[in-house]
Formats: structure tokens, C-alpha cells, sequence
């Protein structure tokens, strides 16, 4: 396997608050990952300096061996990198089907032209996007009366009009039901399959991250304290001091 | 060395009438981001209020329990606009209120003709303080030192109450996070309300302060304005020692300015305002404001749709009439029609940058009277020829729209508002004092069109072509992918740049493209009238098309030109009248409390709701 993300000594510093101490770590292709640890652990921080919303005070991010470090984020979308957001960000003023078609506008670098009628362009190419994550139905509603796990749906769907060769997820299951959440973690697992895109993504839930992630990272007070496969982090008696305070943790979620 | 000094010291006493009314804008707008454009007004009733108090109120005492009196009752009013105008609409859109102030603007200005007639006052010279004072040989004012001593303490006493009591954590609190101080049980209203008060009460000591040194007049309201925003924006949105510090530097330079260059007055403080802003993008003092991504209030927005077929018809049932029009209508009524489609087009062009990209602009006027002066120079100076001087105008117009939003458009929000108003203020002082050019305000005259124009009807044609052009150009766009891209900048700036758009640079090309199309309707403009004067790049004009368009409706496609048609219809009608600017000041205030969401919005509120009850029944 051949690493699409490598991340290290990522450091970000507040007034001398290290919220991200010094994190090492790499994505393979093709690899679904995950980034797990406690509220203000620096998952956020870590995530929104991958991909430029932040810049980092030290170290250095490659995106398949080219330095991406500081890089503005629509440089790095270019460059074959998704994003969903822990707050959805979809555009309130257009439909479903628009907002996928704005991706593809950008996509295909027609975001200057101002002949055409935007909503005819590649709306066939987004229903077919909008098929994958399961909402061709919901196509033409306003954008602002969807239901949050829907806007997740959304959000993934216009992350994948791009063709990302790298998908950073931002806790995609938060706010949705246990069922809908396996759902989207299950349709993320067959992305990956299929279309061979790799994926990044932060998970407060642990039935989904031990049942779909193919390898967990754990981040403590802005530093990486565990990165295996799930048996591994689940041994890991750090991880399990951190979690739990020395308890055995994770035993019933293994069978999710 | 002497006279340095001197100077120096009547800008300090300069400038504690101007961080008086400043502070108070500050505050009012920390606490509820409403951009307050009757501050100068509440500082004009300031010394309106105190002329006739120190009059009544005899000897020291009276001079100063005058002033005194004067903050409290301009406090009282302020809390009496504050409840009836502003109150029933917080929640409406964003920036929204700014036209219930500009509606206040003309209520008072009406009202203090009706009690205080037209006649500027003098202001009384204070007691025991009327000679002056030698310093190093230098007469200085006795008054000015005491101001120059009063305004210490003044920004003293402020910053206690910010700082130390419990209002001031309160108020502070409320600037940060409005919704939490609601939740931990504060009343927000009243808290509002307070603060409304106590800024206007800073606007009317201003005022009454100054009486010995300027008196009272009808015009004050609009001069001190500028400044005023001026030192707001230079010292950082609520900060009050950047306030002090800016209306310092404001005022002293001003002094200077009358010295050493006298033609350069008008244009200075914008000049100092620019760079302050292009080095420090949120002044001196001030933090950066954190775009409310998800703070979105009001009725969720539904998608932007081209007219269906029943749409399109009254569209062009419309249009056929304008063209039929000069069948049967007079001369009148043809150039009041030439006016309305001027003011659409000028409106539309605002709209789209505002409606779309979510770019308010204090200052849209220099793009009009920019394209018109640019035609009007052309033809003054060196005879070009109509048409080609015509079509200079908006390519002018672009170009400075491209020059400006260079400045303007990195940053957001109200700084953004606040550069587009310095650089339109400094288009129009290029316009008023750089006379051997411009004529200043005799303004360029005799700029006709060309002969196979030079009439009515077919100007009337020429302009209904121009400006139904330019409109239908403007919504063209709206609906291609660059005006989906510019919406989606507006919408979310952070999703828009994680795919792949340059929010910035579209918002870039969007507002040179509405300098441009402002400035064809000003090249328009000034051939219908023969003449352009800088009254058509003052502050006032640039409100008037942002009254337009908030008036019909923001979120509207048809609101700016709805507005537009509106608002020049009612405006012909009213002028006769000798209180227009009171009818049409209450008339803003009542169509923005009834109707928040515009003319057009609201129509189609109204419209969603007769279809509902129609199905309803159909069942």
C-alpha cells in the first residue's frame, strides 16, 4: 500500500496553548481511518489544518508526496481533497440538486461563465451523485428544510461530485439517529470499496468507528497516543486509561 | 512652534463633540449591530435642544444644566425610536433596520424645521469662559481648553461604566453573544433599549457641547456623519479609546488640513480612513468581526427560480405597455418614467451585489455619479460625441468599481460597508473641490444628448432599452453559474472555498460588474438631465438606492426595481408637499415594520398564503 496523506509534527499553538502537540500519522490509499479521542482533544484542529481552514504553527502535511502545509483550502480541493464539515455548510438558498451542481460547476472550472442557466448544467451528472447517497427524491426540495441527517447525505454527496482521491469527514454522524448512522457509515465503507477513495474521519460514536474503520488514531490533549488497527488500540492500555480511567472499554462495542 | 501648537490644540477641542456622537454609535452598534444613520440626527437634536434650554436656564448653572438636560432628553428620545421603530424589528434581516433609522433621519429632519424653522442658530458663548487665553503668544479659545479637558473624563467615565458596573459587563456581555445574555435571564429588550438611550444621550451632548463653537443648523446631521463613521471604523467597531484615539487623530488633522491645504479638507479623513483600514482591516483598536455562519434569523430561504410562464407574461405585458407608453402618455409623465428606469437599473445593480452576494455597500453612489461625471467630462472638456461619451460611462464606472473593490472587498460585513462609504466620500470631494476640473458644485451643464436623441420619446426609447438591458443582463447573471457561485460565497464562504471557489474574487468580478451597470444608469441619468452635480455622489444618494433595494426586498430578484419604481413614484407625489421628508420617513418606518420582508417579499408571502387557503378549500 502507498500513503495519500502524511502528516508530521503537526503543531498549532493558541497564545501558547498547544491544542495540537506535535501529531505524526499517515493515510494509505484506499484506507477508511479514523481519528478518535475526548471532547478538546484537537481532532477539529488537526482536521481543519489538513485541509487549510487553519495554518499550522509547525510541521507538515503531504498529500500523496506533495506539500499541501498552509495551502488555501480551495487549492487543496483541486488538488483531489473532500471535506465534510461538523456543522453543515450547504447553501441555504438552493435546492438539493443545486447544490451538487454548484460542485460540478466548480469541478469542471465553470464557476466565471455567466451564459448558461446554471440549473440545467450537469443535473443529470449530480442526480446520479445524489442517487449514490440516496436522495434523488429530495432533489428539488429547498435546501433549508431538510432534516439534519439528510444535510449529512447532502454534504457527502456534493464531497463526492469532485472524485476526491481524499475524503476528510468531520464527526459525520453527529446529531443523527443510531440507525441512520450506521446507514452513512456503511454507504462511506462501500465509497471506499468501489471508487477506491481513501477517508479521514473524526467519530464521537465507537459502534461506528470499531465496525467500519479499517485502522483508529487517538488523539489526548493535542497528542496522538495510539494508531493500529482496532484490536490493537482497544489493548492499548493507554487508550484505555485515557477513555476510561484504567477500565476495559470497547469489549461491547466489538460486536457492533 | 507656536502656532503648531496652537492648531494642535483646536483639534484636540475639535474633537470632543465628534468621540462623543462616535462613542455612542459604537456602543449602540456593539451591543445591537444596527448600523444607526440617525446618530447625526440625534446630535443635531442636541443642539437644537440646547440652544433653547441655555436660552431659558440662565448664567453658569444654566449653561451647564443645559448640557446636562440636553443628554437626558436626547436619551429620552432615543429610547422613545428605540421602543416604537426598532424595536419590532430586530428580527428582521440583517441590516435591515439601517432603513428604519434612515426613515427616523427624515422624521427629525421635518421636525426640527416645523419648531425650530429654518434659520441657522448661534450658539450662546459659555460663561466666564469667552475670551482667550495667550499660549506662547498664541490666542486660544478658553473653551477649548475646557473641552479639551472635559473629553478625557468623558472616555474616563465610559470606560468605568463599561469596564466596572454591572450594566457595562452586561452590555459587554451582549456584544459577544446576544442570544446567551437572553438565556441567562437578562431582559435583552430593555438592555437594548439602555443602550439605545445612553448612545443618543452621547449624540445630544455632542451636540449641546459644541453649541459655543458651531450653534445649530438643519444641515448638521448629514455632516457630522461621515466623520462620525469615519472615527468609528478608524478606531474599531466598540472600542472606545480607539474612538478617542481616532477622533483625535480626525480632528487634528482636519486642522492641519485647513491650513496647510485647504483643498484637500473634504477628502483627508477618507484618505486617512482608507489606509488605516488596508493596514489594520478592523481599526485601530478593534477585534475582527466573526461572520455569524449559522446565525442566520428569519423564514428560511427558499431557492431562486426563473419566472414561470405566468411570470413571464405579466413581464411582458409590462414591457409592452412602457413601450406604448409615449402613445398616449405627456412629456411628464415620459421623463418621470425615464426617471423610475434610471433608478431601477441603479437599484438592480446594487441589488445584485447586495441580494446575491450578501455585500452591503454604504457607497454605491460613486459608481453612478462616477459613470455620469465620467460621460460628462468627456463631453465638457473635449466635445466628445454623445454616444461615444455614453458608453465611457459604465466601462468608467467598472473601472472604478475594479479600483475600490480592490481595497473594499477583502474585508466584510460593516468594515466592508464602512470602505465602500470612505472611497465613495472621497469620489465625491474629487468631484466637489477639484473645481478647476470638475466645476465643484456648479456642476457640469449642457451635456445633451445627441440630436437623433434630443427629444422625449425617443430618449424615452433609448433609456427604456439601456435600462431594461442592463436590468435583464443583471438577472441573466443571477441565474448563471456565476451568480450561483456569488450566492454560494454568501451563503457559506467556508463551503464555498473548500470546493474550489475563490469566494473573494468572485465577489471581486460581482462588484465591479454592479459598478459597471450603476454606472450605465448614470450615464443615462446625466443626459436626460443635461447636467451632473456631486449631489449624485453624496452619502444621501448612496442611502437612497440602499433604501430601494431593502425596501423591496432583499431576497426578492424583482425587490431593487419594485423599490426603485415605488419609491420615485411616491417621492414625485410627496415632494409637492411642504413636510414630504416627515410623511415619507414615517411611511419607510411603517413599510418596514409591516412589512420586513420587503415590498416584493411580502407580496409574495401574501400570494403563497391566498394559494394555500385556495387548495385548502379546493379539497
Amino acid at each position: 500500500m502507498t500513503e495519500i496523506l502524511r502528516v508530521e509534527n503537526l503543531k498549532k499553538s493558541y497564545n501558547g496553548f498547544l491544542a495540537v502537540n506535535g501529531v505524526s500519522f499517515s493515510v494509505q490509499k484506499g484506507e477508511l481511518k479514523a481519528l478518535i479521542g475526548p471532547n478538546g482533544a484537537g481532532k477539529s484542529t488537526c482536521f481543519n489544518m489538513l485541509m487549510g481552514q487553519l495554518k499550522p504553527t509547525a510541521g507538515e502535511v503531504f498529500l500523496d508526496g506533495e506539500r499541501i502545509t498552509g495551502m488555501a483550502p480551495r487549492k487543496v480541493w483541486r488538488r483531489g481533497v473532500g471535506r465534510t464539515f461538523q456543522i453543515t455548510g450547504t447553501y441555504q438558498s438552493m435546492s438539493v440538486v443545486e447544490n451538487v451542481q454548484m460542485a460540478l460547476i466548480s469541478h469542471h472550472h465553470r464557476t466565471f461563465a455567466i451564459l448558461p442557466r446554471a440549473w440545467r448544467l450537469y443535473r443529470d451528472e449530480a442526480m446520479g451523485f445524489l442517487d449514490t447517497v440516496g436522495m434523488t427524491d429530495q432533489a428539488d426540495r429547498p435546501c433549508s428544510v431538510l432534516a439534519y441527517g439528510d444535510l449529512k447525505k447532502l454534504e457527502l454527496a456534493i464531497a463526492l461530485a469532485h472524485r476526491p482521491r481524499l475524503l476528510l469527514m468531520d464527526e459525520p454522524t453527529a446529531g443523527m439517529a443510531p440507525s441512520a448512522r450506521i446507514d452513512l457509515m456503511q454507504l462511506t465503507a462501500d465509497i471506499v470499496r468501489d471508487q477506491g477513495v481513501s477517508v479521514l474521519f473524526t467519530e464521537h460514536d465507537m459502534d461506528v468507528v470499531f465496525a467500519h474503520a479499517h485502522h483508529i488514531m487517538v488523539l489526548n490533549r493535542g497528542e496522538l497516543i495510539a494508531d493500529g488497527n482496532a484490536e490493537q488500540v482497544r489493548n492499548n492500555p493507554h487508550v484505555q486509561e485515557v477513555y476510561l480511567g484504567g477500565g476495559t472499554l470497547f469489549k461491547e462495542a466489538s460486536h457492533a | 512652534m507656536a502656532f503648531f501648537l496652537a492648531q494642535i490644540l483646536t483639534g484636540l477641542a475639535n474633537a470632543a463633540a465628534l468621540f462623543l456622537v462616535a462613542s455612542g454609535l459604537s456602543l449602540i452598534f456593539g451591543v445591537t449591530r444596527i448600523v444607526n444613520f440617525a446618530h447625526g440626527s440625534f446630535y443635531m437634536l442636541g443642539a437644537f435642544v440646547g440652544v433653547t434650554l441655555m436660552d431659558i436656564l440662565p448664567g453658569h448653572v444654566g449653561f451647564w444644566g443645559a448640557i446636562l438636560l440636553t443628554g437626558l432628553a436626547v436619551g429620552l428620545i432615543g429610547a422613545f425610536v428605540e421602543i416604537v421603530v426598532l424595536r419590532p424589528v430586530y428580527r428582521a434581516p440583517e441590516l435591515f433596520q439601517l432603513v428604519a433609522t434612515f426613515g427616523v433621519i427624515l422624521v427629525i429632519q421635518d421636525l426640527a424645521l416645523m419648531i425650530w424653522g429654518a434659520e441657522d442658530r448661534l450658539g450662546p458663548r459659555a460663561p466666564g469662559l469667552r475670551g482667550v487665553w495667550r499660549i506662547f503668544g498664541e490666542p486660544v479659545p478658553k473653551y477649548d481648553i475646557v473641552l479639551i479637558a472635559i473629553t478625557p473624563v468623558i472616555l474616563f467615565a465610559l470606560w468605568y461604566l463599561i469596564t466596572r458596573t454591572r450594566m457595562g459587563t452586561l452590555v459587554r456581555a451582549a456584544t459577544q453573544d446576544r442570544e446567551m445574555v437572553g438565556a441567562l435571564g437578562v431582559n435583552q429588550a430593555w438592555l437594548f433599549t439602555g443602550v439605545f438611550a445612553l448612545g443618543s444621550a452621547l449624540a445630544g451632548l455632542g451636540g449641546a457641547l459644541q453649541l459655543p463653537k458651531g450653534g445649530a443648523d438643519l444641515l448638521m446631521d448629514f455632516n457630522i456623519i461621515g466623520s462620525v463613521f469615519v472615527v468609528v471604523v478608524i478606531g474599531g467597531m466598540g472600542s472606545l479609546p480607539g474612538a478617542f484615539i481616532a477622533a483625535v487623530i480626525i480632528s487634528v488633522l482636519n486642522v492641519f488640513g485647513v491650513a496647510y491645504l485647504p483643498q484637500s479638507t473634504l477628502v483627508l479623513m477618507y484618505v486617512v480612513m482608507a489606509v488605516v483600514l488596508i493596514v489594520r482591516p478592523y481599526g485601530l483598536l478593534g477585534r475582527e468581526e466573526v461572520a455569524g455562519e449559522h446565525g442566520q434569523v428569519g423564514a428560511p430561504e427558499r431557492p431562486i427560480r426563473p419566472y414561470g410562464a405566468r411570470g413571464r407574461m405579466v413581464v411582458i405585458a409590462l414591457l409592452a405597455a412602457l413601450a406604448l407608453l409615449p402613445l398616449v402618455a405627456d412629456k411628464f409623465i415620459l421623463t418621470l418614467m425615464i426617471d423610475v428606469i434610471v433608478f431601477a437599473l441603479f437599484a438592480a445593480s446594487l441589488h445584485f451585489i447586495l441580494g446575491s452576494g450578501g455585500l452591503v455597500s454604504f457607497g454605491h453612489a460613486a459608481f453612478f455619479g462616477g459613470g455620469a461625471y465620467a460621460a460628462a467630462l468627456l463631453v465638457f472638456h473635449t466635445d466628445t460625441p454623445m454616444e461615444l461619451a455614453f458608453i465611457a460611462a459604465p466601462f468608467a464606472a467598472g473601472l472604478l468599481a475594479l479600483g475600490i473593490g480592490w481595497f473594499c472587498i477583502r474585508l466584510s460585513g460593516v468594515y466592508f460597508a464602512m470602505l465602500t462609504l470612505a472611497f465613495s466620500q472621497l469620489v465625491w470631494s474629487l468631484a466637489f473641490q477639484w473645481r478647476s476640473v470638475t466645476r465643484g458644485d456648479d456642476g457640469l451643464v449642457n451635456i445633451w444628448p445627441a440630436d437623433w436623441l434630443n427629444a422625449t420619446a425617443p430618449f424615452y426609447y433609448f433609456t427604456l432599452a439601456m435600462g431594461v438591458g442592463g436590468i435583464l443582463f443583471l438577472r441573466h447573471i443571477i441565474h448563471a453559474p456565476f451568480g450561483y457561485a456569488l450566492r454560494a460565497g454568501r451563503d457559506s464562504p467556508r463551503q464555498a472555498e473548500a470546493m474550489g471557489i475563490n469566494v473573494k474574487r468572485v465577489q471581486f468580478a460581482a462588484f465591479a460588474v454592479a459598478g459597471a451597470m450603476a454606472g450605465l444608469a448614470g450615464g443615462i441619468f446625466v443626459f436626460s438631465k443635461g447636467s451632473v452635480f456631486p449631489t449624485e455622489l453624496e452619502i444621501a444618494a448612496s442611502f437612497d438606492v440602499l433604501i430601494v433595494v431593502f425596501l423591496g426586498g432583499v431576497k426578492t430578484l424583482a425587490g431593487g426595481v419594485v423599490g426603485a419604481a415605488f419609491l420615485t413614484g411616491v417621492e414625485d407625489w410627496l415632494t409637492r408637499l411642504e413636510y414630504w421628508r416627515l410623511i415619507l420617513g414615517l411611511l419607510i418606518i411603517a413599510v418596514v415594520i409591516i412589512a420586513p420582508e420587503g415590498i416584493v417579499g411580502s407580496l409574495r408571502t401574501l400570494w403563497v398564503r391566498i394559494r394555500h387557503i385556495e387548495e385548502e378549500e379546493a379539497k
